[in-house]
């Protein structure tokens, strides 16, 4: 058991890897001088050179690399140019709205999806796999910001139900004005991953409902909504589990536009700001610090399947 | 029909009597019934089998009776199914749960499918009880245990709590055995619930079906395509073609004076267990031979040891021209193993493979590919060894190109070869989903010996077949060893197919071969206990089939 | 127990004479498939508007102070943004940009990650670094990485068109080295290879044309993808430079607005999500009727 987990850890660490290598070669390998386009159009010479000082650029390559993994190693993720904050600081006060938005995300989309694909595939081919499928299509196609404008417009601007824009923290402001104010950014980024998991959920179930031992459960007298619970559902959730935690690549850049349109003020905004400010060592930070939480939540994701499957074993 | 009436006689209303029933196909299906007025019964503790090959109607019969077809697709629409004398077509999807389970039960053929992999088998047996009866946790475990010891299922109290992929093939047949009696149920249907299983395995499932039967008096439906079976366990017999009833009536009787033609053919292929008297090969060429072949499986791992799985170990074999050398086991004997090696689709971990004197056996993919052509091999899966996207003449003709012979000569090799294996030239522009499973293998056999091969392997080739195309794919395989005076490894897990083709035998048990020799000699005299087990494990192995 | 009861039957007429199913071929099923002719006919009547329509409109980019946020109607079909240019006309134009990104990054994506896939599947040596390098490559957010490569290099058209594609290449090749890895165990390729067969051969003969249903599918999901990433990339003001009117930009632009004049943000937006609806209608009913198994689990 605990060598299994050992290894499933060790094996993240090329994976780490390959995100750290990729991402200090970005800036080294871009075409023209990073440093000029960073800099901007009105940028003097002296600006250029500031700015190639101060991401490092001027050494040798392989020092440059042996510094800034040195520094990786120990969370250091770099010093925005502009506010001399350092990166990790940045994120440690923005994180906050951004883990909250994408618990409520998640949870809210389990809630939705996997009912809604479950009883899509058991009435395969009918009205109701039909509507779930068209629902599904569309929540792929209409984009996240699109959604959200509609939605703010509709429930916000004409009907007054919702607040426009904003966050307010669970912590401090209480847990009514979060709930308004996290509602429809929710819904918003929900809508495309309620699409992606209902479909994987769908064709999942569809896949096992074919299974002989389906078969047998309903040889036995067993009603519908318990083979569909206790036999289909069980041998389902490997392949669901694991669709939930790769679109979380999706997510994160669904919470970047999320944030933007609802003015909320965590990560995702940082990211905005920082394009717009041309601060790369906080685009760079960030992408480093949202890849590791990728493979860890991965990581713990592949070490639950052994809750889900008795054959994987330890 | 004369079974119906001694039921009646004696005044006792059967388990399940089915009266004219027919099942519609979809439209689009090449036939407009599934099974066209049916009838037949099953008393109370009687073993009645149905007998067909592939499409003849027999397990949707069998799902119709469960109520398990699917509705849109199948649906009866004629006659009646009576269950201890309610007719099952007239109940509701609710009435079908309360009595599926209760009065009748069905096991599968594939015990390993068939049992949920994510639920302990305790668990599994006691859904059955939780779903009809009130009764508490500790009363459903105490019967669970009850009826895992009625199959004979070894220490329950800690097998119960094992999932299925911890149980071999034979124990998840109990389980599932278990899980169908637990209620008792009047009507136990088994639709080929020994075809998966090794042969000493599938004896001790038939012994055990035969035992409970008569202890708690079930009347029992019993599928399959194997006439050694049904010798072994049925009171009747019942034999389907087509959807249709051809014949029915005593085992005895049926199995010694069958009376429609299509029974007397069906009999006819099964292969028997007496190896017929065969010349003895004069050759002395050696084609194919092997020296210590070994071939171990190593799954590394560095936080433990790794485990090493010894495949097959130090395999000695010979094959003269003009020679068939039989290869049997079980699952998991090694013998597709030695094949593989030979081929050289897997690389020997140790040992020779010397073809016409050359050893092989270490050679490089490009090294290899000169002797390529001396060994050719026959593939089990028909719908699998063709390339769906080519037409058959393409793979014919891809080997023979290969090696330098211009398309428009390999072409007529091929047409050549279509003769020879029974097919019209004409085939060559077609595609393989355009031919049945008999006619693919018979492409296959011509592929291979495109290649103008000395040696051919047939790795389980007629295994997927149904039995009166095996006879005949299996003539074919004769006829061209013949013809082209060929090395052949007929590798096995059918005793009876390998009596009727191998001039000489070699049984094998966990990667070792534990006896060859003559086929007659082995067959009459087995020397190694693995073999008489095996030959002891022959079902039907005292009636007599084929045409000798 | 196959419902279709065509398989070996008897004696005599079973074995001999080719027996011939017509089975409809692929092509006949998918155009009897209402997604792939739903799906299908949207998708060229946009193509159209994107080809003819630029022709007909007004300039895109012509300024008209004087006619600035003006509400839908017969001056303007879908009114004028804040420096009084055409939205209509606007829209019509970034149909171009739209289709021209979704198909490069497709095309791109398929290509690069066919040749990937196809040497992890059948080279032992360079599965395990490519497949680590997929995996390191998918941690990363697709969103994220685009603007940084975006930020770094200079917005133009190719930029985009690279930096939206890197991030779809890791599941082309996990979808096309998953089909190598299942179709190299089927017999007929072990047949090929017992055949002497070489290696090259057997790639182009017997394993690529299985890709090619799953890699039809996956185009079309990919250029929708890549489709809806460019729009974002374009409302963070990180996309295509602000001068091309594409949809992602024309709401860019409509956001400091919204309150007043939301019509620039919906009509490019519904533009946008039909011409998305329709590749992803078109990528169901291939996926429906070519059936790659595979494409379906991933």
């Amino acid at each position: 058991m605990l060598g299994y987990v050992l290894k499933r850890i060790a094996a993240t660490v090329p994976v780490m890897g390959v995100v750290a290598l990729f991402v200090f070669l970005m800036i080294r390998l871009a075409p023209g001088d990073p440093a000029a386009v960073i800099a901007g159009d009105y940028a003097t010479a002296e600006d250029v050179m500031r700015i190639r000082e101060q991401l490092g650029l001027n050494e040798p390559i392989i020092v440059q690399f042996t510094k800034w993994v040195g520094a990786l190693v120990q969370g250091d993720l770099g010093e925005a140019i502009f506010s001399n904050k350092s990166v990790a600081e940045l994120i440690g006060q923005r994180i906050g709205p951004t883990v909250m938005l994408t618990l409520t995300t998640i949870i809210f989309t389990i809630l939705v999806a996997v009912p809604l694909g479950t009883l899509a595939a058991w009435r395969a081919g009918t009205f109701i796999d039909r509507a779930v499928m068209m629902f599904s299509v569309g929540g792929f196609s209409v984009p996240v910001f699109v959604l959200g404008y509609i939605l703010i417009y509709i429930l916000s601007i004409q009907l007054k139900w919702l607040p426009v824009q904003g966050y307010r923290s669970m912590f401090e402001h209480g847990l009514w004005p979060f709930l308004r104010h996290i509602t429809l950014p929710t819904v918003t980024l929900s809508v495309i991953f309620i699409a992606l998991i209902a479909r994987m959920t769908r064709a999942s179930v569809i896949e096992v409902l074919q299974e002989d031992y389906v078969r047998t459960a309903r040889a036995k007298g067993q009603s519908e909504f318990k083979v569909l619970l206790r036999h289909a559902l069980r041998n389902a959730a490997v392949p669901i589990v694991t669709v939930i935690g790769l679109s979380l690549a999706l997510l994160i850049g669904g919470v970047v536009v999320t944030e933007s349109v609802y003015n909320i003020p965590g990560l995702g905004r940082l990211v905005l700001d920082a394009v717009l400010a041309r601060d790369y060592p906080i685009i760079q930070g960030l992408i480093l610090f949202f890849s590791f939480v990728y493979i860890l939540i991965n990581l713990l994701i592949d070490l639950s399947y052994t809750l889900f499957d008795p054959r994987i074993r330890y | 029909m004369a079974a119906r009436k001694k039921a009646n006689d004696n005044q006792v209303l059967p388990v399940l009597d089915i009266q004219g029933l027919t099942v519609s196909l979809p439209d689009d299906a090449d036939r407009p019934f599934a099974i066209e007025n049916v009838e037949f019964n099953v008393g109370r503790g009687e073993i009645v089998c149905v007998v067909g090959e592939s499409g003849s109607g027999k397990s949707v019969t069998a799902h119709t009776v469960m109520g398990l077809n699917p509705k849109k697709q199948l649906k009866p629409v004629a006659g009646k199914v009576l269950l201890e004398g309610e007719d099952l077509l007239v109940k509701t999807d609710a009435e079908m749960r309360q009595l599926r389970g209760e009065r009748m039960a069905m096991i599968f053929q594939e015990p390993m499918t068939a049992l949920n992999p994510v639920m302990k088998v305790g668990d599994q047996i006691a859904e059955m009880l939780e779903i009809h009866t009130d009764m508490s946790a500790s009363e459903r475990a105490a019967r669970v245990l009850d009826v895992m010891r009625d199959v004979k299922l070894p220490d329950a109290e800690q097998m119960m709590h094992s999932y299925p992929h911890q149980l071999s093939g034979g124990q998840r047949q109990r389980i599932m055995i278990a899980m169908a009696l637990s209620l008792e149920p009047g009507l136990l249907i088994a639709d080929e619930p020994t075809t998966a299983l090794d042969v000493t395995t599938q004896a001790q499932i038939l012994d055990l079906i035969k035992d409970i039967q008569a202890s708690h008096g079930t009347g029992v439906m019993f599928i399959t395509h194997d006439f050694g079976v049904v010798a072994e366990i049925a009171d009747r017999v019942v034999v389907m073609q087509h959807g249709r009833i051809v014949e029915q009536g005593d085992a005895k009787q049926v199995l010694t004076k069958p009376k429609h033609p299509y029974t007397r053919m069906l009999m006819a292929s099964v292969p028997s267990l007496t190896p017929p008297k065969r010349k003895p090969v004069k050759s002395s060429t050696v084609a194919l031979e092997t020296h210590n072949l070994d071939k171990t499986y190593f799954s590394s791992g560095w936080l433990r040891a790794g485990r090493t799985v010894k495949a097959a170990q130090q395999v000695d074999l010979h094959v003269h021209r003009g020679e068939t050398l039989g290869v049997v086991g079980e699952s998991g004997s090694g013998k597709s193993t030695v094949a593989r090696c030979i081929v050289r689709l897997i690389d020997p971990t140790g040992g020779e493979v010397l073809i016409d004197g050359k050893n092989i056996a270490g050679l490089s993919a490009n090294a290899m590919r000169p002797y390529r052509r001396d060994v050719q091999i026959v593939f089990q899966d028909p719908y699998r060894s063709l390339n769906p996207r080519r037409t058959v003449g393409q793979s014919i003709v891809e080997g023979p190109m290969n090696f330098g012979l211009s398309e428009a000569d390999a072409l007529e090799r091929a047409r050549e070869l279509m003769r020879v294996v029974g097919l019209q030239p004409e085939a060559l522009e077609r595609f393989p989903h355009q031919f049945s499973g008999g006619q693919r293998q018979r492409i296959c056999i011509a592929r291979a010996l495109a290649m103008e091969p000395t040696v051919l392997i047939a790795d389980e080739a007629v295994s997927a077949l149904d039995v009166s195309v095996q006879a005949q794919v299996l003539e074919l395989l004769d006829d061209v060893r013949k013809k082209f005076d060929l090395a052949m490894l007929f590798i096995t897990h059918d005793l009876r197919v390998a009596a009727q083709i191998c001039d000489r035998i070699m049984v094998m048990q966990h990667g070792i071969v534990v006896e060859q020799g003559i086929t007659a000699q082995v067959y009459a005299k087995p020397d190694h206990p693995y073999t008489r087990e095996l030959l002891a494990a022959a079902p039907g192995r005292h009636a007599q089939f084929g045409a000798g | 127990m196959s419902i279709n009861a065509n398989q070996d039957m008897l004696p005599s007429a079973d074995d001999t004479a080719a027996m011939v199913r017509d089975d409809p071929s692929v092509f006949v099923l998918a155009l009897r498939h209402p997604s792939i002719i739903i799906g299908g006919v949207l998708l060229i009547v946009i193509v159209l508007i994107a080809m003819i329509g630029p022709l007909l409109t007004n300039d895109p980019i012509a300024l008209n102070p004087i006619n600035r946020l003006k509400a839908p109607g017969d001056f303007a079909w879908f009114g004028t943004d804040y420096l009084g240019r055409d939205v209509f006309a606007r829209v019509i134009h970034g149909a171009r940009v739209s289709l021209v990104v979704g198909l490069a990054v497709s095309a791109c994506a398929i290509s690069v990650g066919l040749v990937t896939g196809l040497l992890a599947g059948y080279i032992r040596v360079l599965d395990a670094i490519i497949m680590r390098v997929m995996d390191g490559l998918m941690a990363i957010p697709g969103i994220l990485l685009a603007i940084a490569l975006i930020s770094l290099s200079g917005a133009t058209l190719f930029t985009v068109v690279i930096a939206i594609m890197i991030p779809e290449i890791p599941r082309v090749v996990r979808l096309v080295r998953a089909v190598v890895l299942s179709v190299r165990e089927e017999p007929y390729v072990e047949a090929a290879i017992a055949a002497g067969t070489k290696l090259p051969l057997i790639l182009i003969r017997h394993i690529l044309p299985n890709t090619i249903a799953p890699m039809i599918v996956q185009a079309t999901y990919i250029c929708a993808s890549a489709m809806l990433t460019e729009a974002i990339l374009g409302f963070l003001g990180a996309g295509i430079p602000p001068e091309i009117p594409s949809w992602g930009n024309i709401m860019a632009e409509g956001r400091t607005y919204f309150q007043i004049t939301p019509w620039i943000i919906f009509y490019p937006g519904i533009a946008l999500a039909v011409t998305v609806l329709a590749v992803n209608t078109l990528g169901d009913g291939l996926r429906d009727t070519l059936d790659p198994r595979i494409a379906r689990k991933m």
